[in-house]
């Protein structure tokens, strides 16, 4: 198992590194001028020269890239070229304030797509026709929409809830817990809808395996059945179904906390990349892929527990 | 963002075998006919015209502003109002719609131009392109969408076109996986070797045989990535991140946003806009699905309508459950009696097809009867009925089962008995499954797997339960129990797996196993075994068995009486040395012959009856 963690760990590592590289030459190399963008038209072409020696744009990509690669493993991610402040830094306050809403999110969507589509698969009818239905409508809707929608209506027009959340945790749980409300409702409508009728095809897939009338004619009550066998081999594909979720909740997110104006990872990435503050912009990239290899590795490790032939091997 | 598209490459049906230009128009016509299809045609439809003539149907350009009408509400000049900057709506959204329609197929486009050849390749070739191409599949789908799509944005700035491409590469691993899985299992198809042998190209072969394969996948998850990239340009629109000089939908919906306060309508246009084109899109392909696999959904339909019927019936069966029928006399000493059993299953037309039709024979203790037929012929059906494990849509269309002289199906009953079936299952009939390894649940130990439904039927501990396990383990020839019951079923042969749920089945102590071709999938050398334990095993406990075969070399070396089955029906009953001696049924005959001639007992077989069944 060890090996086994390892050897994700090692490959996640790889991924880090190859997209770093991607994304730094992608941007080096495509963005024009910099340092012209920074300066304004205004600049003399002195300044300008000036401002990409500061900047180190002088120095081949390859060296580059070595020298941000160097300091990027010693925590230091550079500084924003517009508001000079570490990238490290903002990353710093920025991150817990979008993951608590992220895993906060993909906590309660695991539990309703799960309980949903667990009762559709098993009791057919009704259940099931709801659980097809909403999934065509989450589908049709994207989730920043849906925040959107949220926002005019409970907050705006009903006044039930604060339209923007800047409010910080200090303030106060209670109050920190109202305003966090609706953006993790914006975000987690289209999981649930969406993993609901995964989780429900993946639970009548296994229902139909052959073991399950083995063990039906062993005497083995349905309830038995489901929670202990039917449940635990369906559990990876949900899992996968969670984690692709998750992933893609790190992008709608960015919406998100645009619409409601909360200070998370969403505005830095939508301000940097406006201005083309490529340091910000490679922080906000290396943040995702981190997060992204880091659910990988849990979602392989709980199969591995889950999945003896991945255990014991 | 990116999730909703793999699911639906998972979701989306590979169908395997040749479906190509023959099926192609009767799904046409079920998609007409359907009226999700027809609501998702017309609705897409509508937008493309809309979309296409947008430039005579707009009153003023997507950017001409007055600047003295803003935030105005609807009138006849602009019939939807206008926006801040006193920007006709209705004429920005047919230019956004234009916008959004190219932009999605541009995605898709792209998406499909690397896709379908990576995967096409991939899967017929196999070998280091899969591998390498593999790598990359998982590292572009671990990227979320969006950011992405930022980053591209950074490097390149504001284009539409720019972010699709990049999107279109981002998306097409699901295009890949799709088309290397569905050619990957049709490569080693019959018909495709034929196909080499014949001497086709490879390249001819993938356009005549796989690509048939893919086509209908393929148009399936366009319809679920146009979707996610309309989603997802909107997105970045919204973001205030897209072509500023473009009338998209999404800066309309920002556009809106910002003036929420003043003129929430402005909202309201975009997004419904948006969902209906997005929604359009999910129902199409929810209905190009459908016609797929139209037989299959008709079941689902039909069972739904059974679960009422079956509410139903089963408060009426309370009240004939007391009064239920006493068998009829004379026959309570059987182990078991089916009489006149007929099973069926509903069809699309309402209709019902019999697999089992007007069956009856009897088993008594100790004795072994063989039930022979050929695939389809209805005895596997007939076996799970006296399990009382059909399949969910199965119903009993006639007659009677009766065990130990108690009714399991009386007769007028529809299903079975389950209330009774669940009391003796397990307990005194139990069951030996035809292929080893997929009816072990690999997640548990064969000992827990031995060992729970011994705890469970008959309530002894688990400590006495583990004894009696590795005792039984010993009984059914395994050398070292102790392995065998630590073991994972991953790490067991199939011969041992087998004696592993013969154990099983023996564990309770039952009146009655049935054997459903317990020695088919087994290697010819593990089969004398299986069948001499068998042998042994129903002799010492004195168990009543039914075996369920196609074989009767099996029969002629196990059975007292055997029963012949052709087509749901029972062709021939009786001892084993009367039916091999002197077989009365042509059918009979014919089979014994292709076994004598040493044919395989599987070849086809000439039906003396009309109106085969299933």
């Amino acid at each position: 198992m060890i090996k086994f963690i390892a050897k994700r760990l090692g490959s996640g590592l790889v991924v880090l590194f190859v997209v770093s590289a991607l994304t730094f030459t992608l941007l080096y190399t495509s963005s024009g001028s910099i340092a012209r963008n920074i300066l304004g038209d205004q600049a003399t072409p002195e300044q300008v020269a000036l401002k990409e020696q500061e900047l180190g744009l002088d120095q081949p990509l390859v060296v580059r890239y070595f020298a941000w690669l160097g300091d990027a493993l010693s925590g230091n991610l550079g500084a924003s070229w517009f508001t000079s402040e570490p990238v490290a830094n903002s990353l710093a306050t920025r991150i817990p304030v979008t993951m608590t809403m992220v895993f906060a999110a993909m906590i309660l969507i695991a539990i309703c797509a799960a309980l949903i589509g667990v009762a559709a698969a098993v009791k057919r009818g009704w259940v099931d026709r709801v659980v097809q239905v909403a999934a065509i409508v989450g589908d049709s809707i994207p989730g920043y929409v849906i925040g959107v929608f949220l926002v005019t209506l409970l907050a705006i027009q009903l006044g039930f809830f604060p339209a923007t959340s800047t409010i910080s945790p200090e303030a106060g749980p209670e109050a920190w817990v109202y305003s966090m409300t609706l953006p993790v409702i914006a975000l987690l409508i289209n999981g649930v809808t969406g993993g609901a009728q995964q989780i429900r095809s993946a639970v009548i897939k296994q229902l139909e395996r052959d073991y399950v009338r083995t063990l039906r004619s062993r005497g083995i009550g349905e309830r038995e059945i489901l929670f202990k066998h039917v449940l635990r081999s369906a559990a990876p594909a949900g899992l996968t179904v969670l984690s692709l979720q998750l992933i893609g909740m790190l992008g709608g997110v960015v919406i998100i906390e645009q619409i409601f104006a909360l200070p998370g990872m969403g505005p830095l990435a939508v301000t940097a990349t406006g201005q083309s503050d490529l340091p910000v912009v490679m922080g906000v990239v290396m943040y995702t892929v981190v997060v992204v290899i880091v659910v990988n590795l849990l979602v392989d490790i709980l199969n591995g527990w889950l999945n003896p032939k991945v255990r014991v091997s | 963002m990116s999730d909703s598209v793999d699911s639906a490459a998972v979701a989306a049906p590979v169908r395997t075998g040749q479906s190509g230009t023959v099926v192609r128009s009767t799904v046409v016509r079920r998609l007409l006919r359907n009226p999700m299809g027809i609501a998702s045609l017309v609705i897409l439809g509508s937008i493309a015209l809309l979309a296409i003539f947008a430039p005579v149907l707009a009153p003023f350009e997507e950017n001409f502003a007055n600047i003295t009408k803003t935030l105005a509400p609807a009138d006849s000049v602009n019939i939807l109002g206008t926006d801040s900057a006193g920007r006709d709506t209705w004429s920005r959204l047919l230019f956004g719609a234009q916008l959004t329609l190219l932009s999605a197929l541009l995605c898709a486009g792209v998406a499909i131009a690397i896709g379908l050849p990576a995967g096409l390749i991939a899967g017929y070739y196999a070998g280091k392109f899969e591998a390498v191409s593999n790598w990359v599949v998982s590292i572009l789908m671990s990227l979320p969408g969006l950011i992405v799509l930022l980053t591209i944005r950074a490097a390149f700035g504001p284009s539409v076109w720019i972010s699709m491409v990049a999107f279109g590469v981002l998306i097409s691993p699901s295009y890949f996986r799709l088309t290397r899985t569905a050619v990957q299992s049709v490569r080693n198809e019959l018909y495709v070797d034929a196909a080499r042998v014949s001497g086709l190209s490879d390249w001819s072969i993938i356009a005549r045989h796989i690509f048939s394969v893919v086509r209908a996948p393929i148009i399936i998850q366009t319809a679920a990535i146009a979707g996610v990239a309309i989603a997802i340009q909107s997105g970045l629109e919204f973001l205030g991140l897209g072509d500023p000089t473009k009338a998209t939908w999404g800066v309309m919906l920002s556009e809106g946003f910002k003036n929420v306060y003043l003129t929430p309508k402005l909202l309201l246009w975009p997004a419904l806009a948006m969902a209906l084109t997005i929604g359009g899109l999910v129902l199409l392909g929810n209905a190009i699905r459908d016609a797929l696999e139209d037989g299959e959904k008709i079941k689902h339909r039909k069972k739904k309508v059974h679960a009422a019927e079956d509410a139903a019936s089963a408060s009426a069966s309370k009240v004939a459950r007391k009064t239920l029928a006493a068998v009829e006399a004379g026959t309570e000493h059987h182990l078991v009696k089916v009489t006149n059993l007929g099973v069926g299953y509903p069809q699309a037309d309402g209709s019902i097809k019999k697999v089992v039709d007007d069956v009856s024979f009897h088993v008594d203790r100790g004795e072994i009867l063989g039930i022979v037929g050929e695939s389809g012929s209805g005895k596997s059906q007939t076996a799970f009925s006296i399990l009382g494990l059909l399949p969910d849509n199965a119903r009993i269309v006639g007659g009677a089962i009766q065990f130990d002289g108690n009714y399991t199906v009386a007769p007028g009953d529809e299903r079975v008995n389950q209330a009774r079936l669940s009391k003796l299952r397990g307990k005194r009939i139990s069951y030996i499954p035809q292929e080893p390894m997929s009816n072990l649940d690999p997640a548990f130990t064969i000992g827990y797997q031995l060992v729970t439904p011994m705890v469970r039927v008959l309530g002894i501990s688990k400590d006495e339960a583990r004894k009696r396990a590795l005792k039984l383990l010993t009984d059914v020839g395994i050398v070292n129990p102790e392995r065998t019951f630590n073991a994972y079923p991953h790490e067991v042969s199939g011969g041992m797996a087998q004696r592993v749920l013969i154990a099983g089945a023996i564990s309770c102590e039952p009146d009655l196993v049935i054997a459903d071709e317990p020695t088919t999938a087994l290697d010819v050398t593990v089969q004398a075994d299986v069948l001499d334990l068998l042998r042994e095993l129903q002799q010492r406990l004195n168990i009543g068995v039914i075996l369920v075969t196609h074989n009767f070399g099996v029969v002629a070396d196990l059975c007292d009486r055997v029963a012949v089955m052709q087509n749901g029906r029972l062709v021939e009953e009786g001892s084993v040395r009367d039916i091999l001696r002197n077989p009365k049924e042509p059918y009979t005959q014919t089979l014994l012959a292709s076994m004598l001639e040493g044919k395989t007992p599987m070849s086809m077989l000439v039906s003396s009856q009309k109106e085969p069944v299933a």
